[in-house]
């Protein structure tokens, strides 16, 4: 069962950065992940640092860069910003298609952020895995029908975020805060392969927390696609996020982030080169190919290759005119 | 769903997570002797027992229990509200919604601490005496449920789906009420239900 700590609620974000320090303290904002995690008994923390009674975290507002949103603003809430969907389309569908009501009226934009992989291997005490500490990746030679078809090993996990491919496609910044100050970056840099890290998804120093997300308004034209195995509510089997600016027939800036198949939010950089050579309409065919450039199957999950293909050939064909 | 928690929790450990208050003295609670930064931040709350008041269908109710508890463990175990049921224990089936400031919530996945100074809403909460709650009296009238262990996960879902979205459309309805599974797939009775609720108001 869940192990017990000591609870502790941040009044400031300076206050919180300087709780996080303490051994064994972990940050919780709508906690539906983590609460996941410590009831596995995956993790043990002594400490919860409470970053949802921080006053004014949770803002969305839109400043003179672009959209600024608090890392504790729940999900239900930017997905219900009319004018936040209006400038960032994508962004309002992306948390939109997360999970299901009661988890957006729960969950925030930080924690959908920084959650961990749905891996039953991971997220199962009784397995070893590298991930946790432990040694080899028990999905190699066991159950990966929803595992990685691109930059997996030697851990093979998704990520399961739909808001964080959405904003690496429009360019969005993370702003963190810990125990040494505050820095910011962009959110594709948070992100580590498995290669590089293979504990976390994300780079984030012991203490550190994400304070705020900067979107900005660049790139008029976005959305997000996902397929799923169950429809009513899922993690994604295959994502696809675009964020570009149309002239007439053609982008003339786009970027085409990958969610689901990789253990990052996968940038596709070839789809991006081939939009940007020719119309929309004939480049739909090679960039959907090209964004799947790569991709090696494990022994069960094959039938993500085509299903990656088709979520970016949907997620582009929404840009043609009517 | 396997039959056995794989963690093992046992009905004795819950009620050592949440004990019932049993005298006023508890109400104090416990604080960690640990200051924050330079004993100068706020006290930490636990880990043992802690005790503070949940306002729950209207009332402000005195509760001690661990900060590891969930909601849905103070509900049925501090407060013998066992309407919202738990079932998945991982937010997956919606057996333990409630309504937390207006919004629905997986009752399991939200630690009851995360639920102070919030107006918490329950099942038990929603007639009035002997009148039923328009929601509850259209699943009655449609069929919107077989064995009945997700309704009032269900019935929470609805009520605060109808608050938010007065007249939704069919696939408004499903989409609103997709975070509830019924095992016993009374969905078509279900999904009537909250068309006709809807209409009735």
């Amino acid at each position: 069962m869940t192990h017990p700590f000591t609870w502790w609620d941040a009044r400031t974000a300076e206050e919180a950065a300087a709780l996080l320090a303490k051994k064994g303290a972990m940050a919780l904002s709508g906690g539906v992940d983590l609460l996941g995690e410590l009831k596995e008994g995956i993790r043990s923390p002594d400490h919860i640092v409470n970053l949802r009674s921080v006053p004014g975290l949770d803002r969305i507002e839109r400043t003179d860069r672009g959209w600024r949103i608090g890392a504790t603003a729940i999900l239900a809430d930017i997905a219900a910003h009319a004018e936040l969907r209006k400038a960032l389309p994508g962004l309002a569908e992306s948390a939109d298609a997360v999970a299901t009501p009661q988890i957006r009226n729960q969950g925030t934009l930080g924690g959908n952020l920084a959650q961990r992989p749905r891996c039953w291997y991971y997220r199962s005490a009784d397995f070893e895995c590298a991930k946790k500490g432990g040694k080899g990746c028990p999905a190699e030679e066991g159950e990966n029908r929803y595992l990685a078809i691109l930059g997996g090993g030697p851990c093979h996990i998704v990520h399961p975020s739909d808001c964080a491919p959405m904003l690496v496609a429009l360019g969005a910044r993370l702003f963190l805060r810990g125990p040494d100050g505050a820095r910011d970056l962009p959110i594709a840099d948070f992100y580590e392969l498995p290669s590089k890290n293979i504990l976390c998804e994300y780079t984030l120093k012991p203490g550190e927390f994400i304070e705020a997300v900067e979107v900005p308004v660049a790139l008029p034209r976005s959305t997000y696609v996902k397929l799923r195995e169950k429809d009513s509510f899922d993690f994604a089997a295959a994502a696809c996020a675009v964020a570009g600016k149309i002239d007439g027939d053609h982008f003339t800036e786009v970027r085409v982030v990958l969610g689901g198949v990789a253990p990052i939010p996968w940038r596709a950089g070839a789809s991006e080169a081939n939009l940007m050579k020719s119309t929309l309409a004939d480049a739909i065919e090679p960039a959907s190919t090209a964004a799947v450039d790569g991709a090696r199957a494990l022994s069960q999950n094959e039938w993500k290759i085509p299903l990656a293909k088709a979520a970016v050939a949907r997620a582009l064909r929404s840009f043609l005119p009517r | 769903m396997p039959a056995d928690r794989p963690d093992g929790i046992s009905r004795r450990d819950f009620l050592t997570v949440t004990g019932a208050l049993t005298g006023a003295g508890l109400l104090a609670g416990k604080s960690s002797a640990e200051d924050g930064a330079k004993g100068k931040g706020p006290a930490g709350l636990g880990p043992e027992a802690v005790g503070y008041t949940l306002r729950v269908n209207g009332e402000d109710r005195a509760v001690s229990a661990e900060p590891r508890a969930t909601l849905l463990d103070v509900l049925r175990n501090s407060l013998d509200l066992t309407g919202a049921k738990s079932a998945c224990d991982r937010g997956e089936c919606g057996a333990c919604t409630v309504i937390v400031e207006g919004r629905s919530v997986y009752a399991c996945m939200m630690l009851a601490l995360q639920a102070r100074g919030k107006e918490i809403r329950t099942v038990e909460g929603l007639s009035r005496g002997d009148t039923l709650h328009p929601v509850q009296a259209a699943f009655i009238e449609h069929d919107g449920y077989q064995c009945g262990f997700c309704t009032p996960g269900q019935v929470m879902s609805t009520v605060a789906l109808l608050e938010k979205t007065p007249s939704p459309s069919p696939e408004g309805i499903r989409a609103g009420l997709c975070g509830n599974i019924c095992r016993c797939a009374a969905y078509s009775g279900i999904f009537e239900a909250a068309a006709a609720a809807a209409k009735a108001k």
